[in-house]
C-alpha cells in the first residue's frame, strides 16, 4: 500500500468570523498575508517531513476559500518537486473542466513531472461545486469539457513527432507542441474522483486509478462498477493499486490522546458545510433526478457505518467517523486493523489519502501524528497483503473473487 | 381551433419539443421565460380567446428534448425561426417574458419575414451598464426564497410546495434550472452583440415591463426599448418580472391593444 499525506493548506484563522461562507465569498481582509505567509512555509516543511518519513505527497486546489489556500496545485508541486527527494506527487485534483488553457496544463504538468524526474501522478477533476462561481465555467455540461480537456492533455504529452492541430467543441489550438515531454512514458498515471457510479463505470474503461472521498463503508458499490468498467474493456480483475480513498487519520500512544486528535482533524469535516446555501448546488452539477429529490427535501444519505448506520459526517461524533472508516483513529494496532479492516470491505485498496493534518491543529501535533503513523502504522501496511482481486463480470453484476491475483 | 388545455408535441429539424395551441385567429408565438410554462396558466386562456396561441416548450426545458448541441439562445432562436416555417405562420405576433423575451429578440435581429410584431416583457439579454455593475440579479447566488421576493409583486404566486407537487412537475421544475443555466450561465443572462443588433428590429415593437420586478430594474427595461427604433415601453402595475402570471389580463390586453393600433 502507499499512504499520500494531505492537507487542504487551510486559514484557521478565519474560523473565528466567516458571517457563514468560508468559501466564494469571504473578504480577503480577513485574510493576515503575514499569517498566511508562515502556514505556507509550515505546510511545505511538514510536507518535507514525510517525504523523509517516507509518505507520499498529494495536494489540491480550490478557490476563493479560507479552507484550502492553494488557489493553484501547480505553485505547491513547483516548490515541492524541487525540494522533496523520493516522494511520489499527487494532484488531487487539477479541475481541467475549470480550466480555460488545456495546452498551459499540459506544459505544467510535463514540467513538474520532469523536474521531479517521473514522481507526478496526475489526477483530474470536475471540482466541487463552489467552484463554479469563482471559475464561471458552466456546471451544465462540465464533464463534456473535462473529457476534452482531459483527451487534449494526454494528446500533447504523448505527441512527440509534430506539431498537432486541434479543433473541437471547447478548445482550438493550431501547433500544439509541448516543451518540456513528460518524463514518465507514456503519459503521468491519470487519477480521479468520483461519487457516481457513471463516472466510476467511465474511469474503470479507461483504466485510471479511482479515489473516492469519505464514502466510507459505501464505498464498494463504487469500485464495483469501476471493476464491471475495467473489465468491460477485456482486461483481467482490476488489482488494489487502480484504488484510491481519501481517509481522516489520527494516530497517538493512547486512545484518547489519538480521539482528542480525532476531532481536531475532524474538524476539516465540520467546516465542508460553512458556504453561503446557494453556492452549494450550481445548476446541472447533480442530475435532473437528484435535484428533483433535493426540491422534495430528500437529501440521499453519502455516509455508512460498518452496520449500515447513516451518518452525517459534518456533525457525527468521533466514534461514529471510526465506525464509518471516515476516520482512521486510535493507537497503531487500533488504526492498522480499521485500514485492513477496510481494504478487506473494498476487495482492495491500495492507495490511502491521509489527511493527516486539517483545521487548526498545530504543527507538534501534525508532526507526531505523522511521524507515529509513518514508523507504527505504515511499516505493517507495507507488508499487508491485499485481497484478491475482485472480478465483477460486465454482464451480471455478482462480484466473485479471483484466486491468485 | 381545440380550447382544451392540452399538450402535444412537435418535432421540428429532428427535434421534439411540446407545444400547447389553442385558439383561432391571428398568430401569436408565446415565449416563456425560464420558469417554463403550465397549460393551466391565465394568460394562454386570455390571449387564446382572440388569437392563435402557439406557446412551445423550449427544448430542454420541461419535458422537451435537449438537443445535444444546444447550449446558446442564438441555436434556440434559429429553431424558433424553423418552427414558424414548419407551421407556416404569417403575420405572426412573437411575445416573449424574461428569458423568452431574450429568444424573442435575437428571432427579431435574424428576421421579421414572418413576424408582424414583437413583445418583449421584462426581457433579459442585453448588457447596459458597465463591466462592474451586474444588470441582472444572479439567480444562482441566493435562495429560490429570494428569487420569488424579487421577482414578484405577490410572492404567494411564484411560491410552490415542491412536496406535494406531481413527479413530473417538479421533475420539469429541475430541469427548467438546468437548462436556464445551459444557455444563460456565462455571459450571464445576456449576448454581448445583442444591444448593438437591436436597430435590425423595423417591427412594432413593444416593451412591456412588470413595475415591481426587483431582478431587473426599470432602467434596463428603458435602455432595451431605447435600442428599437420606434418601440413602445408600458408598465405593468401590481405585477414583478412575470406580468405575463401577475396580471395576465392585462398583459393581453395590452398586447391586443397594442396590434391594433400599430398595423405592420
Amino acid at each position: 500500500m502507499r499512504v499520500y499525506q494531505f492537507s487542504e493548506q487551510p486559514y484557521p484563522d478565519a474560523w473565528k468570523d466567516h458571517g457563514g461562507s468560508l468559501r466564494v465569498n469571504l473578504p480577503n481582509r480577513r485574510c493576515n498575508p503575514k499569517i498566511a505567509a508562515d502556514l505556507f512555509h509550515r505546510y511545505y516543511d511538514e510536507w518535507l517531513l514525510a517525504d523523509e518519513l517516507g509518505l507520499d505527497i498529494m495536494l489540491n486546489e480550490h478557490h476563493q476559500t479560507a479552507t484550502c489556500m492553494s488557489s493553484t496545485v501547480i505553485v505547491g508541486l513547483s516548490v515541492l518537486a524541487r525540494q522533496t527527494r523520493r516522494a511520489r506527487l499527487l494532484v488531487l485534483g487539477y479541475p481541467i473542466g475549470h480550466r480555460q488553457d488545456p495546452l498551459r496544463v499540459a506544459e505544467e504538468l510535463a514540467t513538474i513531472d520532469v523536474i521531479s524526474r517521473g514522481r507526478l501522478d496526475m489526477g483530474f477533476i470536475r471540482g466541487v461545486p463552489y467552484e463554479f462561481p469563482c471559475s464561471n465555467q458552466n456546471p451544465v455540461g462540465v464533464m463534456d469539457r473535462f473529457w476534452e480537456s482531459h483527451d487534449f492533455i494526454i494528446k500533447a504529452m504523448t505527441s512527440h513527432d509534430a506539431p498537432f492541430n486541434w479543433e473541437s467543441k471547447h478548445f482550438h489550438y493550431r501547433h500544439a507542441n509541448i516543451w518540456p515531454r513528460p518524463w514518465q512514458q507514456p503519459h503521468p498515471p491519470v487519477w480521479s474522483t468520483t461519487g457516481s457510479k457513471s463516472n466510476a463505470r467511465a474511469l474503470g474503461e479507461r483504466g485510471y486509478v479511482m479515489a473516492t472521498l469519505g464514502t466510507g463503508y459505501n464505498t464498494r458499490a463504487l469500485y464495483d462498477v469501476y471493476r464491471e468498467g475495467y473489465m468491460s474493456k477485456g482486461r483481467p480483475a482490476p488489482t488494489a493499486d487502480r484504488f484510491a480513498y481519501l481517509g481522516l487519520v489520527a494516530v497517538a500512544t493512547n486512545e484518547r490522546e489519538a480521539h482528542e486528535r480525532g476531532e481536531r482533524v475532524a474538524s476539516y469535516l465540520r467546516s465542508i458545510a460553512i458556504v453561503h446555501p446557494p453556492f452549494r448546488n450550481p445548476p446541472g452539477y447533480l442530475s435532473v433526478e437528484d435535484n428533483a429529490r433535493l426540491l422534495r427535501g430528500e437529501t440521499p444519505p453519502r455516509s455508512y457505518t460498518k452496520d449500515r448506520r447513516v451518518i452525517d459526517m459534518r456533525s457525527a461524533s468521533v466514534e461514529e467517523l471510526i465506525n464509518a472508516a471516515i476516520l482512521f483513529c486510535g493507537t497503531p494496532d487500533q488504526v492498522y486493523q480499521q485500514i485492513v479492516d477496510f481494504c478487506e470491505y473494498c476487495g482492495g485498496m491500495g492507495n490511502l489519502l491521509m489527511m493527516g493534518h486539517a483545521g487548526s491543529m498545530s504543527h507538534e501535533d501534525t508532526v507526531e501524528n505523522l511521524t507515529l503513523f509513518a514508523t507504527e502504522v505504515y511499516p505493517r501496511l507495507k507488508e499487508y497483503r491485499q485481497p484478491p482481486a475482485v472480478a465483477v463480470q460486465p454482464a451480471r453484476r455478482s462480484p466473485v473473487a479471483v484466486a491468485g491475483q | 381551433m381545440s380550447v382544451a388545455n392540452t399538450m402535444s408535441s412537435i418535432v421540428v429539424d429532428n427535434i421534439r419539443v411540446d407545444l400547447i395551441e389553442r385558439g383561432d385567429g391571428r398568430p401569436l408565438l408565446f415565449l416563456h421565460p425560464g420558469i417554463g410554462i403550465e397549460p393551466t396558466t391565465t394568460v394562454l386562456d386570455r390571449l387564446a380567446a382572440r388569437w392563435h396561441v402557439f406557446a412551445p416548450v423550449h427544448p430542454g426545458f420541461e419535458h422537451s428534448e435537449q438537443p445535444k448541441s444546444f447550449d446558446t439562445v442564438d441555436d434556440l432562436a434559429y429553431f424558433y425561426l424553423e418552427l414558424l416555417e414548419h407551421l407556416d405562420l404569417r403575420e405572426t405576433v412573437v411575445a416573449g417574458v424574461s428569458f423568452g423575451g431574450w429568444i424573442a429578440a435575437e428571432i427579431a435581429i435574424k428576421s421579421t419575414e414572418r413576424l408582424s410584431h414583437l413583445v418583449l416583457a421584462n426581457a433579459v439579454g442585453i448588457k447596459v451598464g458597465d463591466r462592474e455593475t451586474r444588470d441582472i440579479v444572479d439567480i444562482y447566488s441566493i435562495s429560490e426564497r429570494e428569487f420569488v421576493e424579487l421577482a414578484y409583486f405577490n410572492p404567494d404566486v411564484g411560491t410552490h410546495d415542491y412536496k406535494t407537487m406531481p413527479d413530473a412537475q417538479v421533475h420539469a421544475a429541475a430541469r427548467n434550472r438546468e437548462a436556464t443555466a445551459r444557455y444563460a450561465w456565462s455571459p450571464y443572462m445576456h449576448d454581448p452583440k445583442l444591444k448593438s443588433r437591436l436597430h435590425r428590429i423595423r417591427i412594432p415593437t413593444l416593451v412591456l415591463w412588470g413595475a415591481s420586478d426587483r431582478i431587473l430594474s426599470e432602467t434596463y427595461g428603458r435602455a432595451y426599448c431605447a435600442a428599437i427604433a420606434g418601440a413602445r415601453f408600458q408598465m405593468i402595475e401590481h405585477a414583478g418580472h412575470f406580468p405575463h402570471l401577475e396580471q395576465p389580463e392585462i398583459f393581453s390586453d395590452r398586447i391586443f391593444a397594442f396590434v391594433e393600433e400599430m398595423p405592420r
